[in-house]
Formats: C-alpha cells, structure tokens, sequence
C-alpha cells in the first residue's frame, strides 16, 4: 500500500488509456500532454466520475476503485476545479464555498467561517457577498478555487484552471494558485498547456501521450532535460530522442549530433537537447570550432516575440527549430521548402541518457 | 420598422395568425355583459366550479410535478433501457385527442376497468368522483412539465453537478441543492404550462369523471353546459379562463425573457 495522496493504475481501453500516476501527499504535480492525450480521462478516474474496466485507484492508502471497491465521488475527498468557475448562480460567494463544508455536515456559523477563511486566502474576502453574476471571470475562479479548498481535500484536482481567463487575470490567479497549493503544503494535480503555470505551481511534471505516462520528473529535470517530444515542445528546446553513437554523440535517423563530452557509452537510449537560439541558418558550412551541421528543409517561419522561428525537417525526418533576428533572415532571402543548414556548437547541446 | 431582412410580404400571414387567434378572443370580451359580471360569476353553480377547478387543478399539478421531475431527469441524463418507448408513451396525451384519453382512463379505472376491478373491492372507487378530475387532469398535463424539465436539463448537462459531487454532496444533496434551483426556472414554467393545461382541461374530464356539480363539473364543463342554457354565464366564466390562462402565459414569458437579459 502507497502512502501517496492519489495512486493511479487503471485503464480504460475504449478510450485507448492506460494511466499509472502517483501523486504524494504535499506536492503540486503538472499533468500535461497534447489534447485528447488522455488527461481528462485520468481526472476523472481520480475524482471518480468514471470506472477504471482495469486495475485500481488509491487514494491516501485506502482503494477508491478496482475490482469489486469502489467509492462514489462525494466519498473520496477529492475536489474539482474545472476550466470553467460553474458557480451556483442562486447562492452568493460565501455560500458556493461553504456549499461543500456544509454537504459534509459542518453547522451553518462554522461553514460561513470556513468560507471566509477560504475566501481571504485566495484574496476575494470582499467579494463574500456578491452572486457570481456580479463577478468577473477572474473573480469567479477565485471562489472557484476557495470552493475546491474549503472541504480540506486529500487532494484537489484543477483541469485547466487559467485558460478561459485573459492574460492578466491568469496573472493574478497563477500567484494565487501557487500560494494556496504549492506554499500551503497542499496536494494537487494541475491539468494544463502553460508552461508558466508549470513552472510556477509544479513540483514535479507528468507528461501524457496516446493515454500513457510517457515522461514524469522533477519540473526542473524535466524542463532542461526532457525526454518526451511534449516536454520538448513545453520548454521549447529542441529534442533529439536516438541512441549514443560514442564520444559524447547522439545518432537519431541519419542524423548524429555531439555534446560538448568527447567520451560516452556506444549504444542505449539516449537524447540530445538544445535551444533554438543556439541554431544559426546557413546556406554553406562555416568551419570554426566543434559544431554540428545538419541538413534541413524549411518547413515553415513564424513570429516568435523578436524572433523568427525557422522550422524544418531532415531527411530521416526530425523537427527542429532555430530563432534568428530578421535582420539574419532577410539577408539569407529564406523560403518555406528551401534546403538550408542548421548549425549547433557542440558546447550548446545537451546529451543525457533517455 | 424593418423586417430584419425578410421580404415585406411575410407581415401579411404573420398579421394573419395574430388575427387569427386575437379577433375571436377580442369578439369573447366585446360580448361579455360587464354590468352583470359580479353576479354571474358569483352564483353558486359558478362558485362551485371554480373552486373545484382550482382544487383539482393545484392538487394535480403537484402530482405532476412529484411524478416529472424525477422522469424528466432520467431521459435527460441516464441511458434508460427503453427510452424513446418511455418518451413516446410518456408524450402520447399532447397529440391524443382528450376524450381518447379519458376513454382510457375510464377503461383502466373504471368499474370493469384493468384496475378499476381491484380497487372496488378495496372499495375504492374512482371514476365519476373528484380523484377522477384530478387523474384526468394530471394524464393531459404530464407531458408539458416534462419536456419543460428535459430540455432544460439536456441543455444545462451535468458539469454543476459533478463538481458538487466532489465537494461531498451525495446524490440526494446535489439534486436539491444543486440540480433543482438550477432547473428552478424551466420548473416553474413547466409547472404553469401544466396548470394552464389542467384548468383548461375538458374531453378527458366529462369522459372519465362525468359532469356533477361541486364534484366533477369544473369551469369549462360548466362553460359548456351554461352555454345552452345561459350565454352569458358562459361568457363570463370565459372571460375569467382568458385572464387566468394569459396571466400564466405572462408569468412564464416574464422569467424567460429576464433569463435572456441576464446572459
């Protein structure tokens, strides 16, 4: 038996998911992966709004779900914060949040306290009397997450909680989420695309693909050294997933790429990760110090902040990316479908085994 | 004034139908005799079938509502085994002529009836008494609560629902403290419907519970019978079944439109 807050091993084959999750009690873990990855699905078996047809859910060492246990939503201690507020639009502020202390049978007076309190740590205690048509987005999420906190969850589950918020209230909600989960000692899961929301509110990122745990880590070791093309994308660094080919070098497809080490192991998993802008376009290979070249088709150029990003593929088919001013990519007069070279120093990749 | 687009000639069969309805309720208060109103209305034959219409009206209006809700909620959100025969049958007395459904009841709860049989020897006996109005009344009103419910609930899913369900709320909590004041409009709209429909309520009545004063006969029997005999009675208690029934149309409008502004 797991001491973990939430301990998921279940499937759900009709929907292609197959999800082993741990969260341990005090920490805030980021679950992320592209749509339709199979993180909704993995909420909801945790909060119960769906039966696992294989193996078993835990929650804080007693089985919630599995073969002949199962525990109904309202019995798990689980709270869920959705992407949208869904307020009850007929109580005020104060009663959304004590709605849940009171459905457990706390007394009137005490719940309305506990409500404040909620409402005080997520800043919205003046907004205690107002119906939720009379807040804002921002505000309603606010109650949202004081709702979710104010039965004292084992663990809180929050599905995209700042995406339907505009940049500046996800702003403000962020710092409040990273106070009232991550400072407070609270366990979470977090569902989210936003790699500000991770790094703010995870302690450890879990990264889903095709209804599997495929990467899971500390954020930061994630992060820099990702070895799932998500996480990749997420910190927006450039993945090489291959095997070690010697001397510090990765070989993926037809394609090796050196790290800054001159020895290494031959074979086995491994992943050579660099940023963007750390790739120079060329037409012609420059000489100088050590530095990978590798040969690439545009594939398409996008605004990124000052930058442009210029996409392109290999001939053995990996993606990469590289950032260069305007300036550099007016005077090299570049296409989508041109053949042009990506060049890296070796002392700017990172190799790692995978 | 514009027609939003539409070519001009549409006002003339949307003029059409207003007229269509609107002249002969027009032509009902242009005949109603104001000076003896007060005691037309106030006769102990009138007496007695308003106040028997509005008993067995609110008494079946409440059965409609403890039995609807609840089958509402199934088809809107449960895979029920046999739904659309459920929905089909349920919905049968909107399209069915009312003496069609009174004839049923009767058949069913009448002396010979299916159940009528059993019940007598309980010495329980139904047709051609008040219960019979009441059940009569609820048979024909059933449907409109019903797809009032549905629909809102179909429209509204479960998203409030599962969220309270994780807060702690069982089942029982979040229906009457999340579902129900969420669906509190669409219900009280319903309901009026299905009021409205029990007051007006006619062919299923006379068939199954007959027509006798202070028992069975409410306004629009006693409409029917008084307009041999007294036209202008008639036209009286006429007149009093327009403003009740536009007063519940108003009131159901009413919440509907402010939900709309509120959005």
């Amino acid at each position: 038996m797991s001491a973990a807050a939430l301990s998921l091993d279940a499937a759900v084959p009709e929907r292609g998911v197959h999800v082993e999750l741990d969260v341990p009690a005090g920490r805030v873990v980021a679950l992320v992966g592209a749509n339709g990855a199979g993180k909704s699905t993995a909420l909801a078996l945790a909060s119960g709004t769906l039966r696992p047809a294989q193996g078993d859910v835990w929650v804080a060492g007693r089985q919630v779900a599995g073969p002949g246990a199962w525990v109904p939503p309202h019995r798990r201690q689980i709270s869920l914060c959705a992407q949208e507020p869904l307020l009850l639009p007929h109580l005020d502020a104060a009663g959304n949040v004590a709605f849940g202390p009171r459905a457990l049978g706390t007394g009137r007076a005490q719940a309305r306290q506990v409500a404040l309190a909620r409402l005080e740590e997520v800043g919205a205690a003046h907004l205690a009397g107002r119906r939720p048509r009379e807040l804002s987005g921002g505000q309603q999420q606010r109650v949202a997450i004081a709702r979710a906190l104010a039965p004292e969850p084992r663990l809180v589950l929050l599905d995209e909680p700042l995406a339907a918020l505009d940049v500046d209230a996800a702003a403000e909600l962020r710092q409040v989420l990273r106070r009232a989960l991550r400072q407070a000692g609270r366990t979470a899961v977090v569902v989210t695309h936003s790699l500000l929301d991770v790094l703010a509110l995870a302690d450890a990122v879990v990264v889903m693909e095709d209804g599997h745990v495929v990467e899971h880590g500390a954020t930061a070791q994630v992060l820099t050294r990702p070895r799932s093309g998500f996480a990749a994308r997420l910190a927006g660094v450039n993945l090489l997933l291959g095997e070690h080919a010697g001397h510090g070098a990765v070989r993926v497809g037809g394609d090796v790429v050196h790290g800054p080490g001159d020895d290494g192991p031959t074979g086995g998993a491994a992943a050579a990760a660099f940023s963007p802008r750390a790739v120079a376009v060329h037409r012609e290979a420059p000489g100088g110090s050590p530095r990978n070249v590798l040969a690439v088709r545009v594939t398409g150029l996008e605004q990124q902040g000052a930058l442009v990003r210029v996409r392109g593929e290999s001939a053995s088919g990996n993606r990469l990316a590289a950032d260069v001013t305007p300036a550099s990519l007016a005077s090299l007069g570049l296409t989508v479908g041109e053949e042009v070279l990506f060049v890296v120093k070796a002392a700017e990749v990172e190799v790692y085994p995978a | 004034m514009t027609t939003a687009g539409l070519p001009r000639w549409v006002l003339v069969p949307a003029l059409a139908g207003v007229l269509l309805i609107g002249v002969p309720v027009a032509g009902t208060l242009l005949r109603v005799p104001w000076a003896e109103l007060p005691a037309l209305l106030t006769s102990a034959a009138s007496l007695d079938a308003l106040w028997l219409s509005l008993r067995t009206s609110a008494a079946a209006t409440l059965l409609v509502v403890v039995l609807g809700v609840p089958l509402a909620l199934l088809l809107a959100w449960t895979d029920l085994p046999g739904a659309r025969v459920v929905r089909t049958v349920v919905l049968l007395p909107l399209v069915l002529p009312p003496v069609v459904s009174g004839l049923a009841l009767l058949t069913t709860f009448g002396r010979r009836g299916l159940l009528g049989r059993q019940l007598e020897v309980l010495g329980i006996d139904i047709a051609f008494t008040t219960t019979a109005v009441v059940l009569a009344q609820a048979f024909v009103a059933l449907p409109f609560l019903v797809l009032s419910v549905e629909g809102a609930a179909r429209t509204a899913g479960r998203r409030h629902e599962v969220v309270a369900a994780t807060l702690g709320a069982g089942p029982t909590t979040v229906l009457r403290r999340v579902t129900l004041p969420l669906l509190a409009p669409a219900l009280a709209s319903g309901t009026a419907l299905a009021f409205a429909r029990c007051l007006g309520e006619f062919g299923a009545t006379l068939t199954f519970a007959g027509s006798l004063q202070g028992v069975t006969r409410t306004l629009p029997l006693e409409i029917y019978l008084q307009r041999e005999t007294d036209p202008d009675a008639a036209i009286a208690l006429s007149l009093l079944l327009i403003v009740l029934a536009a007063a519940l149309v108003i009131a159901t409008q009413g919440r509907g439109r402010r939900r709309a502004g509120a959005r």
